[in-house]
């Protein structure tokens, strides 16, 4: 395909984003062999169990998400500072470094699966830690690529234009990068173990990575629908202070069984009832901004849509609604310690985990990959196809769905496992049988194929969208 | 230049993010400090001394363990009790108890129990939460796993499910094979000993109520 790119940068970035294309394809499938597991338990038992399955259906998520990120900052960088990213030959070197890495990473997981309770299966098989379960010879081949990024990011801001997005993202994916520190230890103690962990899992998506989609969100908004840099980066700093205020020590709300002393009962309620308020100001911020913008278009009397890029844009709009649902309601629900008691571990915390991720990050990440094709294909304003219009719909319609599903499922799980049975191995089975949470199971696998369909859609779309003739060019 | 509002100035809103973020993160390692040494394993002596601990040593293998409601703190907590055997001994040394937790500990991330179960409530809802699992009536005297595997004893009941899970099914969901050898089968035991005696803040709630066996000796 014939390219107008120019920038370097920009070329890595659409590396980045086809990679994570791929490997959120095999997320979906994964997620599939698992949810099957729950409905008929003798599939591929022994062969792949759910464990595995589960292990790369999160594994993956993590990276598409994390490669799409890079992607992203390596997109927007020539943009914001005005210049080609710095040291952008070791940035190609080092991804096809963590393209090979994750490779083996995946061929491990798939065929060697298990290991001796030794330390040679926690450097080279798995940590068996969620979603960290990567052996410690690739966290270590992580932690330099994430370094060389940094390095790209400092370098770049450093030299060029530094503008507020820009310093925002250097802070920013510096915490990124060193928080994956805090996952990479083994200890006996079960209670340190996961104290440490929740420093990774939770501080990555509930502070470093809502940060990383404020300054996204600032970007598209400056892009797709000419919003003014000086609002746009003013409402960003307010965001991260709220983000960072209310997301660290929110942290304590994955304290309060562990182990850890009683009093994060109370910080952890207090930040983490704070959390949705960031959320809810980054919602009004992206719909304030496009009715304003295209009010004061048609003040000029042109009746004409501002927006540039119809099918991206509308991925960011998902996204403000997609981080408030996901993220704040769904989070806000269980995260009370009286809830969270009976809440912990159960399905609903699955029907959170699926629309925060999918709501926050999935969505704004997909919006990404059509600003790369418009970019790539040289468009002035890139419309939406139908395609772009059944992709987003059955793909929305089926996270949805799954959480739906999911949720009512944990409310069966909730009441008859945990507070009627007290979490007992009988308890848990009696929970698992109840007719609406398995119904809630054969549900959450039809909206799971839905989902996937309208992923195989999307990609058809993202590698045919831009030889539409009907764009603006 | 006409005069400008704090509140639409970038510098302002910058520095309020630098010094909320910088406040918050002072705060949580603040409060890590404060969190570590109370998460600490416990000591020998301290199991000797009836020093109460939120992480018990690992020779609290060699007691008994229950969990009873605290009528001050209103909920569950482990109780450490009498001597009990352990695989037929009730002295495990410091070492011994130790290096048996570490090959459980370690065994429990080689096989990816987390990517099924939930440890402490966190971890995957494909099957039982293992937090209390030692306290699990299905496993005592009056449960069907002894009888089950021909064992007399919790710990060689439990260590034999282990090994061969997949034997001894008792829900369509069954849990595989992991290749799981009698000595981390025991490693593992000891591990899943230890966690039950961990002071979760009273998670799980009410655990096993229906069958009224957690409570009492
Ligand atoms: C592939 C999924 C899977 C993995 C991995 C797994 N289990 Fe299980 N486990 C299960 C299932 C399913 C059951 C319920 C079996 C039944 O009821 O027949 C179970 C039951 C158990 C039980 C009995 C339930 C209870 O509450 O006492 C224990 C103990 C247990 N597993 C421990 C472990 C340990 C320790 C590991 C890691 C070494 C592990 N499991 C790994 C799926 C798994
Ligand atoms: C985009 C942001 C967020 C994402 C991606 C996210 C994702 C997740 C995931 C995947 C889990 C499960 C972790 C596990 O596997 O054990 C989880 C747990 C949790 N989340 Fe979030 N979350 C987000 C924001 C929030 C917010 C804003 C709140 C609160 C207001 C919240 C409250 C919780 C709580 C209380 C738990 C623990 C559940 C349990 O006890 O089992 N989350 N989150
Ligand atoms: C084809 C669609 C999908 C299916 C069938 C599916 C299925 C599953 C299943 C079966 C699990 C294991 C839950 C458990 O332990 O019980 C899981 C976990 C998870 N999935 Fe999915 N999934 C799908 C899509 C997604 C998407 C699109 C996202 C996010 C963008 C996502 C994020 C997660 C997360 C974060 C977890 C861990 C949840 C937790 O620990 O609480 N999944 N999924
Ligand atoms: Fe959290």
């Amino acid at each position: 395909m014939a390219s107008s790119l120019t920038s370097e940068s920009k070329k890595l970035a659409t590396w980045y984003f086809t990679f994570a294309a791929i490997i959120f394809g095999a997320q979906l499938l994964f997620g599939l062999v698992a949810a099957i597991q729950y409905v008929v338990p003798g599939f591929l038992f022994e062969l792949l169990d759910f464990s595995i399955a589960r292990i790369l259906h999160i594994n993956a998520l993590v990276v598409w998400m994390v490669f799409a990120m890079f992607g992203s900052v390596y997109w927007l960088l020539p943009d914001e500072t005005g210049i080609e990213t710095v040291g952008i030959g070791i940035a190609k070197l080092l991804y096809w470094i963590f393209v090979a890495a994750i490779v083996v990473v995946i061929l491990v997981y798939l065929f060697i699966q298990v290991g001796p309770a030794d330390q040679t299966t926690i450097w080279f098989i798995t940590e068996g830690r969620e979603y960290l379960e990567a052996p410690r010879w690739a966290d270590i081949g992580i932690v330099v690529v994430a370094l060389g990024f940094v390095f790209n990011l400092y370098a770049t801001g450093m030299k060029g234009n530094r503008s507020g997005i820009v310093t925002v993202l250097m802070a920013d994916m510096l915490a990124f990068a060193g928080l994956y520190l805090a996952g990479m230890g083994y200890t006996d103690n079960i209670s340190m173990d996961q104290y440490w962990w929740w420093w990774v899992i939770h501080l990555w998506v509930e502070a470093t990575w809502e940060v990383f989609v404020g300054a996204i969100a600032a970007y598209g908004l400056i892009t797709m629908i000419g919003a003014h840099r000086k609002v746009v980066e003013m409402w960003l700093w307010i965001e991260v202070a709220m983000l960072f205020g209310s997301g660290i020590l929110g942290i304590g709300h994955h304290y309060f069984w562990i182990g850890t002393p009683e009093y994060w009962w109370e910080i952890g309620a207090l930040f983490s009832a704070l959390e949705p308020l960031p959320l809810v100001a980054m919602f009004i911020h992206v719909l304030y901004d496009w009715g304003k913008m295209q009010g004061e278009q048609e003040a000029k009397g042109e009746a004409k849509s501002v927006i540039t890029n119809k099918p991206a844009f509308t991925w960011f709009v998902l996204n403000a609604f997609g981080n408030f649902l996901g993220a704040g309601i769904w989070g806000f629900f269980h995260t009370l310690p009286q809830v969270n008691l009976y809440t912990h571990g159960t399905q609903f915390t699955s029907a959170h985990g699926h629309l925060a991720f999918f709501g926050a990050y999935a969505t704004i990440l997909i919006g990404m990959f059509y600003l790369a094709v418009q970019g790539k294909n040289g468009i002035k304003v890139m419309h939406a196809t139908k395609k772009s219009i059944w992709a987003t719909s059955m793909i929305v319609g089926g996270v949805v769905g799954m959480t739906i599903a999911l949720t009512v499922a944990g409310y069966v799980q909730v009441l008859v496992s945990r507070a009627q049975m007290g979490a007992t191995w009988a308890g848990f089975f009696d929970g698992q049988s109840g007719m609406w949470f398995a119904q809630g199971m054969d549900w959450r696998l039809v909206m799971g194929v839905i989902t996937f369909l309208g992923f195989l859609i999307l990609v058809v779309d993202l590698l045919s969208i831009g030889k539409n003739a009907k764009h603006e060019r | 230049m006409a005069k400008r509002s704090v509140w639409s100035d970038n510098r302002f809103w910058q520095r309020s993010a630098a010094w909320v973020t910088g406040f918050a993160s002072i705060l949580l390692i603040w409060l890590t400090f404060d969190t570590i040494p109370q998460i600490t394993m416990g000591t020998d002596a301290d199991l000797k001394g009836g020093v109460t601990k939120r992480v018990p040593g690992p020779t609290v293998i060699n007691y008994k363990i229950t969990y009873e409601m605290d009528a001050k703190r209103m909920h569950e907590i482990p109780v450490i009790g009498d001597k009990e055997l352990f695989f037929g001994r009730d002295d495990w040394s410091e070492e011994e108890a130790g290096a048996l937790l570490h090959l459980g500990k370690l065994g429990s991330q080689a096989k990816n129990c987390m990517d099924c179960h939930t440890l402490l409530g966190n971890g995957a809802y494909y099957a039982p939460d293992l937090t209390k699992a030692w306290l699990d009536p299905a496993w005592g005297p009056e449960g069907s796993m002894q009888a089950m595997t021909g064992k007399s004893t919790k710990e060689e009941a439990m260590a034999e499910f282990l090994q061969h899970p997949s034997t001894y099914p008792t829900h369509a969901r069954m849990m595989p094979d992991l290749g799981i050898t009698a000595e981390e089968a025991k490693g593992l035991v000891a591990f899943l000993k230890h966690m039950s005696s961990i002071d979760t803040n009273g998670f799980p709630r009410n655990f096993g109520r229906m069958q009224g066996a957690v409570n009492g000796k």
